[in-house]
């Protein structure tokens, strides 16, 4: 009896580091727990999904599942929770299960909770906890019904260490046909970026406002950013001024990351930017406004004029 | 063409003691958005929902100054989880029969962002989340959306009936004029129970507790660049 289904992320090639957070709940959660893959051509994506402990990796590979359109995964997914008779049907926190997850929840008839940071089982009930009002509270929350949909909030789960036993690969047929056929996909803006994405990667460097156009940006905070081998964040007002592309926006709106630095620069600190960066391990902030709510929140603050501190900054760590 | 859409009433983020109310922020721009697809001429009627008891009165005024055309206020005093408010709007979306649902992708007070996917799930309509663009084709059939997505900017086309959750840039606000408010006062509002809508629903999720969250503290201020890159590479070994 397999407790919980654990939708599993992917870009068509590799699987998202950061959604296996969700297998880490799933485990949490106790019982035995699915893995499931929905795409096309995605034969290796599966595989690669197999050490994680799980008593199966389903499949569900078809043309007509080659971008991720919420009404057509959604039917599938909760489909296969059906069939395998799933409690839980667990995902991690990002736009692609945001997408999905609550039309899941609402074809099984069960309530949902999304960025769940903490969960413990008392008594048969289901608690768990998930930050609300930009993170400034954490609720203990009930969940009730005998299906669940859940989705993890990546910096408060590790991803799952490799195991060296594999478990099967289970292909599911699917009949495209009949699945809902009102969306259609027309584009993805391509990402010509080398830098590593900014829920994965070891270190950020974030600008706000105050870098004063698209090209001073780059210059300064991608800079520092190669120079550290990391990827770049915003702020909302960064990105509001077209400083920074939208997937770089950090905070309660935004990507929720834990880097082990994290770098702020020209960052006011505003609650909402805090809730995306509290849980990284150590915090920079560079700053002309000694005032700044950041620095309060900051392992190491240094306060001064970020057109000659990023330069020396660069510099610095590249000798 | 009609559209349906939601707002919440959310204690005011700017306000730190929480005592101020406003129309949670992306509900504000759903609106907005429903009164520029009016302008444009590509809808006829915008219609408001809201669930809560007449407190909520206050956000209701401050929508219809805004430009809705009606407001429905569900009247509940409970505190529903997102299901419960999906199930609820369904029961609204089924006697309003508008083309469009907006809804925004999530209010900011419980971050949840779930309601606008549950309701086009429970109507099995299309749905366009985290939408920052919005061009209706083909004599309003269909809607072709930019989605702001982690991966970037994603473009999809949804065939009409369909549900659409607003993101931040999708538009900015208009201020609510004084006039506008003074009129508002004097519209009526459309007040329905769960009963009269024919929906019986009970939240699943319950909030046990709250506490705040562990806050960090503020570190060590340093002087200079060596003195950071010297701290970080030999105390923190992160360089």
């Amino acid at each position: 009896m397999i407790q919980s289904l654990v939708i599993i992320e992917h870009d068509g090639q590799r699987v998202m580091r950061g959604s296996l957070s969700a297998i880490t709940l799933a485990h949490q959660l106790g019982g035995s727990y699915a893995l499931l893959v929905i795409g096309n051509g995605i034969a290796a994506v599966a595989e690669s999904a197999r050490a994680f402990g799980a008593a199966s990796v389903f499949v569900i590979d078809d043309l007509g599942l080659l971008e991720p359109l919420a009404d057509r995964y959604a039917t599938i997914i909760a489909e296969v929770a059906q069939r395998i008779g799933a409690s839980n049907i667990v995902g991690t926190s990002s736009t692609y299960t945001k997408d999905i997850l609550p039309r899941v929840a609402a074809l099984l008839d069960a309530a949902m909770l999304s960025d769940v940071t903490a969960v413990e089982i008392k008594d048969g009930v289901t608690l768990c906890q998930r930050p609300i009002c930009a993170g400034s509270q954490v609720a203990t929350v009930k969940i009730e019904g005998n299906v669940r949909v859940l989705t993890a909030r990546s910096t408060a789960f590790a991803v799952p260490s490799l195991n060296c036993q594999t478990c099967p690969v289970e292909q599911i047929p699917v009949d495209a046909a009949s699945l809902p056929n009102g969306t259609q996909f027309i584009s993805r803006e391509q990402r010509t970026s080398t830098r590593p994405d900014v829920t994965e990667a070891r270190v950020v460097v974030a600008g706000g406002r105050p870098l004063k156009d698209r090209e001073t940006f780059e210059r300064l905070i991608g800079g520092l950013a190669d120079a550290l081998g990391g990827a770049i964040g915003a702020t909302r007002a960064a990105v509001d001024a077209g400083l920074a592309s939208n997937d770089c926006q950090i905070g309660q709106t935004g990507k929720t990351v834990a880097p082990e630095l994290y770098i702020a620069v020209g960052v006011s600190g505003a609650v909402q930017h805090a809730a995306g960066i509290k849980d990284s391990k150590i915090i920079v902030a560079i700053n002309r406004d000694p005032e700044a709510a950041i620095f309060q929140m900051a392992t190491y603050g240094l306060v001064g004029d970020l057109y000659e501190i990023i330069p020396r900054l660069m510099a610095a760590v590249r000798s | 063409m009609k559209i349906l859409v939601s707002f919440k009433r959310v204690s005011d983020a700017a306000s730190q003691d929480g005592g101020q109310f406003v129309i949670n922020p992306f509900d504000e721009i759903a609106i907005e958005e429903a009164l520029r697809i009016r302008e444009r001429g590509e809808a006829a009627e915008i219609v408001g929902m809201t669930i809560g008891t007449s407190v909520v009165d206050e956000q209701v005024r401050a929508a219809l100054a805004m430009g809705l055309d009606r407001a429905i206020r569900v009247d509940d005093s409970r505190a529903l989880d997102p299901y419960a408010v999906a199930r609820i709007f369904l029961a609204v979306v089924r006697q309003e029969r508008p083309q469009v649902v907006i809804l925004g992708k999530q209010a900011v007070d419980d971050d949840a962002n779930q309601v606008g996917q549950m309701l086009a799930g429970l109507l099995n309509w299309p749905q366009a989340t985290f939408v920052s663009k919005v061009e209706f084709l083909n004599g309003n059939q269909r809607v072709r959306c930019t989605r702001e997505t982690d991966r970037g900017l994603e473009v999809i086309v949804v065939n009409l009936p369909a549900v659409i959750t607003t993101d931040l840039r999708l538009n900015e606000p208009r201020y609510v004029s004084l006039p506008g408010l003074m009129k508002a006062r004097r519209h009526p509002i459309e007040v329905l129970s769960c009963a009269q809508l024919g929906v019986g629903v009970q939240p699943r999720t319950t909030i046990v507790s709250t506490r705040p969250a562990a806050r960090r503290s503020g570190g060590v201020r340093v002087e200079s660049v060596q003195d950071l890159v010297a701290r970080l590479r030999q105390q923190e070994k992160v360089l």
